[in-house]
């Protein structure tokens, strides 16, 4: 349902977060690049991954991001459930009920995400000026080495 | 060399949310209350919505609708006859009604002088799940001919809605239609629905489920109105008052 849409509005959703890092690269340093783009996906958001990940991969190619692996989180069905007063994540839904006490609940916490999550960044800048607004910077191991790395 | 995780947990329909957000503020500030209409092809929207239309107008509520089709104008001429406002939606292709389309519809009238703003949405029962109209109330048809479990093989749009409305009811016995099955169905895939069981053709339940309609609009009036005067509600800004996982979509 709407993953090669859904798939270009990451792409320009990634594209638009990067542009400042881009912009604030030293001159001469190798352009950002994108490695890969995590996405939250619940299972009831009516979304496909497979589909999500063919399209990703066909709407990428020939722009910046081509290459870069899309990583889809599944997130599954989880309920509140007020007699038991906990959040419980639901193995199978429908149906809707406690997997503890089987009261029927109707209160979603979460299963119908659809959010781009993170992206890997590739930018060549030791000392980062953490994005404005909502984006956190956090330095991970690489998971793409480069050949530098592996030398 | 070190690559970098940045973290950004922003809705991929982010362009959507945001304008059914401002949608849903536009609206409320004019104290008009929303119903989004949706439903496989062909299960009673337009003929159940004319019946709805009749009954609100005679009752001194100003109604205008809003009717999203690929092609035709078909359903605003019949919507019409009703006696309140129209306007057709073309999508052109598109198999569902998005905010922005729905606002750029609304220029035309003043909505200072409308109380209800009724959807009929593009029959599709997958993709309108998705797209937020800034409604107040999410309607889902289920047609008889369609079979009692319909609910199950559509979990996402089904789960999603506020109410359901079984239709052609006339046409029960001709179907062998399961009412007992169909109604367990729709508390399977969403518990605690509220579901009324209609007939365009006889009238049954259509006056029980425009009471339901006038009272939600009544409580979400009464919502609004204790929000304004400072008490403490749990509602996001720009969601639906019953949607807790639009959070997720922020």
């Amino acid at each position: 349902m709407h993953e090669l849409s859904m798939a270009q509005g990451i792409v320009e959703a990634v594209e638009d977060a990067t542009r400042e890092a881009r912009r604030v690269q030293p001159p001469g340093a190798r352009p950002a690049t994108v490695r890969a783009v995590g996405v939250r996906v619940g299972t009831l958001s009516g979304v496909a991954p497979d589909a999500l990940l063919f399209c990703f991969d066909v709407v990428t190619r020939g722009t910046p991001l081509d290459g870069a692996a899309l990583a889809v989180e599944r997130v599954p069905v989880a309920i509140w459930c007020p007699t038991c007063a906990a959040t419980l994540e639901l193995a199978e839904a429908p149906p809707f009920r406690c997997p503890r006490c089987d009261r029927p609940s109707a209160d979603l916490r979460r299963g119908r995400e659809l959010e781009l999550a993170w992206y890997e960044l590739d930018d060549d800048v030791p000392d980062r000026v953490p994005d404005a607004g909502r984006a956190a910077v956090r330095d991970v191991a690489p998971i793409h080495p480069s050949p530098e790395d592996r030398a | 060399m070190t690559a970098r995780i940045v973290e950004l947990r922003q809705g991929i329909l982010k362009k959507n949310d945001l304008a059914a957000a401002a949608l849903r503020a536009r609206l409320h500030a004019h104290g008009v209350f929303t119903l989004n209409l949706v439903s496989s092809p062909g299960a009673g929207k337009t003929e159940l919505l004319t019946r709805t239309l009749q009954r609100l107008v005679a009752r001194g509520v100003r109604v205008a609708t809003l009717v999203g089709d690929l092609a035709t104008d078909h359903d605003a001429a019949r919507l019409r006859a009703a006696g309140a406002p129209v306007q057709q939606i073309c999508t052109h292709g598109l198999c569902h009604l998005e905010a922005d389309m729905v606002g750029a519809h609304l220029d035309g009238w003043d909505l200072a002088d409308l109380d209800v703003l009724c959807i009929e949405n593009v029959g599709n029962l997958v993709c309108p799940s998705s797209y937020d109209l800034g409604e107040d109330l999410r309607v889902v048809l289920l047609s008889v001919p369609e079979g009692e479990d319909k609910p199950l093989k559509y979990p996402t749009i089904f789960n999603s809605a506020d109410v359901a409305l079984v239709t052609k009811l006339d046409l029960a016995t001709a179907c062998a239609f399961d009412a007992d099955r169909a109604a367990a169905h729709l508390q399977t895939v969403r518990p605690g629905l509220p579901t009324h069981w209609t007939s365009a053709r006889s009238g049954e339940g259509l006056d029980r489920w425009v009471e339901f309609l006038l009272a939600r609009r009544e409580a979400a009036r009464a919502t609004r109105a204790r929000t304004a005067a400072g008490a403490s509600r749990d509602v996001p800004p720009g969601a639906r008052a019953h949607d807790p996982t639009s959070l997720a979509r922020a």
